[in-house]
């Protein structure tokens, strides 16, 4: 083969591969959307599924994904964000950051069925809160900590020592300076974080199986915020495992649908705060 | 003698094992502007810093020795450093406003120390901004953000914003070193107006900036300060063998 030839071969393998995974996300959206949308009616939103009532539809799971996406972000983002502070800011650099920066990067490398074993054991026995929303949420607190924590880390690693020096330098306390000028320049990348987090507990089903539970019921009229929380409550990604456990493939590809173009406007989003980052003047 | 602002008493200053600062003396008049010169890694810029504590955030540094601002020490027990950074300001050597609003920048000194009166804040970034020579550029702008100055402007809001708590002494460390003739022209010349209210000590590179805008200058070598004086005396007539091969230019 000519040095030519060989180039041109080269050059095409290396187009392909490239297109592959544009080629690849197409066709899923294609697949998904082409099946998933067809099942997509305002009823599918509004009712829960029931054969008494022979409805089918994801409203108590929308409901459901929205609590547990609320409350872990409310356990975890303090925290989170709050040791990423205390690592960047205030720990002397030495042994015990190193030993914390370790466990966080191992912690995220679990795999959440793991984390679902202990939440269930731990939350849902030990502390005694059931299958419930509660149960769910705490379990997946803990999974998504690491990823708030390390890109809240980066965040403020990205912010320049010359703003601290600068608010430092005009009498500012250490706590003065991150509230004013430090945590305000790294907010996109912690929002960053943050929504790979929500992408994560919108995605996760093996963590939430045994913890939340999956139920599908809407509250009762009339119960309160803590009485749905301690509730047995499956996301949209646990009724879609359920969907095709029972071979209801219709109702899993609409729920498909809907993840997927959640995952696109999440990404979207990320996109959009990433630029923001880069081009306030 | 004039006022002595400042007082250095035996300084020394390590790094770990490094000794970066040797047994510094010397006063600060006040009123004055007072150059610090010497080769880079001569402990100038760290001298500068111990001037209002600012080496406190660096791990590992050890500080022995006295530095009294109006006669008294800052570095005795007890000494509130958020205080001493309200008396002693400090500009960098590269603009570094936040990003932030140009008001807030100028109003974010103040803030720290309690004031809150949106009328009185209102003030102190007008007139700030005037001292600092800036205020005609930046009067129709004030809620954009500072990031989208000029670096000359971008260093004329630090020092404004620097003057916003009105302090009695400011440091300069290497003020133009990032900016281009014209910019650091006009930094000059504000230097000559602003002695007028405040003592001014300025870390530079350049000895004809030092020779313009400086009344007293030190000359820093290895951690030592080998000569101190007014500074027409120190570069006409250097008395140390040193001083005078620096100034002329045989190293540096």
């Amino acid at each position: 083969m000519s040095r030519k030839m060989k180039d041109a071969v080269a050059y095409t393998a290396i187009y392909f591969a490239a297109s592959y995974s544009v080629l690849l996300l197409v066709g899923i959206l294609v697949y998904v959307f082409s099946k998933g949308f067809p099942v997509l009616s305002l009823p599918f939103f509004t009712t829960v599924s029931s054969v008494v009532k022979g409805t089918v539809g994801i409203a108590g799971n929308i409901i459901n994904t929205v609590y547990i996406v609320t409350l872990t972000l409310v356990a975890a983002v303090p925290a989170g964000v709050g040791a990423a502070i205390w690592l960047n800011e205030y720990a002397p650099p030495g042994r015990w950051v190193k030993l914390i920066e370790f466990a966080t990067e191992t912690l995220a490398g679990i795999p959440s069925i793991v984390f679902g074993l202990f939440g269930m054991v731990f939350f849902g026995t030990t502390l005694g809160f059931g299958y419930s929303i509660l149960t769910g949420a705490l379990t997946l607190s803990l999974m998504i900590l690491p990823l708030i924590t390390r890109n809240t880390q980066a965040a403020l690693r990205a912010v320049p020592d010359s703003y601290r020096n600068g608010a430092l330098g005009m009498g500012a306390t250490r706590w003065h300076m991150i509230r004013t000028v430090l945590l305000p320049s790294a907010m996109p990348g912690i929002a960053t974080g943050i929504l790979l987090a929500v992408g994560r507990i919108v995605g996760e089903s093996a963590a939430l199986l045994f913890t939340a539970g999956s139920g599908y019921l809407l509250p009762e009229s009339g119960s309160d915020f803590f009485h749905k929380v301690m509730e047995s409550g499956g996301t949209l990604t646990i009724q879609m495992y359920l969907s095709m456990a029972r071979a209801e493939y219709d109702v899993a590809f609409g729920i498909a649908a809907v993840l997927l173009s959640m995952v696109l406007a999440f990404n979207f989003l990320l996109k959009v705060l990433i630029r923001g980052r880069f081009i306030k003047e | 003698m004039d006022d002595v602002k400042m007082e250095i008493i035996n300084l020394n200053l390590y790094y770990g094992n490094h000794h970066a600062l040797k047994a510094v003396t010397m006063n600060i008049r006040a009123g004055a502007v007072t150059a610090l010169i010497g080769p880079s890694g001569c402990g100038k810029s760290t001298f500068l810093k111990t001037l209002n504590r600012m080496n406190d955030l660096t791990q590992g540094v050890k500080i022995t020795g006295q530095v009294r601002l109006e006669g008294e020490e800052i570095y005795a027990p007890g000494v509130d450093v958020t205080l001493l950074r309200k008396r002693v300001g400090m500009v960098f050597q590269q603009p570094n406003p936040f990003p932030m609003s140009i008001y807030d920048n100028i109003a974010y000194g103040p803030r720290v120390h309690g004031e809150k009166r949106r009328a009185r804040l209102d003030e102190i970034v007008e007139s700030s901004l005037r001292r600092a020579a800036i205020w005609d550029e930046t009067r129709n702008r004030l809620k954009k953000s500072a990031l989208g100055l000029s670096g000359g402007q971008q260093q004329r809001l630090c020092i404004a914003r620097a003057l916003a708590v009105k302090p009695e002494v400011l440091l300069m460390d290497e003020p133009t070193s990032a900016l281009d003739p014209v910019s650091t022209l006009r930094i000059e010349e504000l230097l000559l107006q602003l002695k007028k209210s405040y003592t001014i000590v300025i870390v530079t590179h350049n000895m004809q900036q030092a020779v313009r805008v400086s009344d007293d200058t030190a000359f820093f070598l290895a951690g030592e300060v080998v000569e101190w004086g007014v500074t027409g005396r120190l570069f006409s007539g250097p008395r140390d063998r040193r001083t005078r091969d620096y100034i002329t230019g045989r190293y540096g």
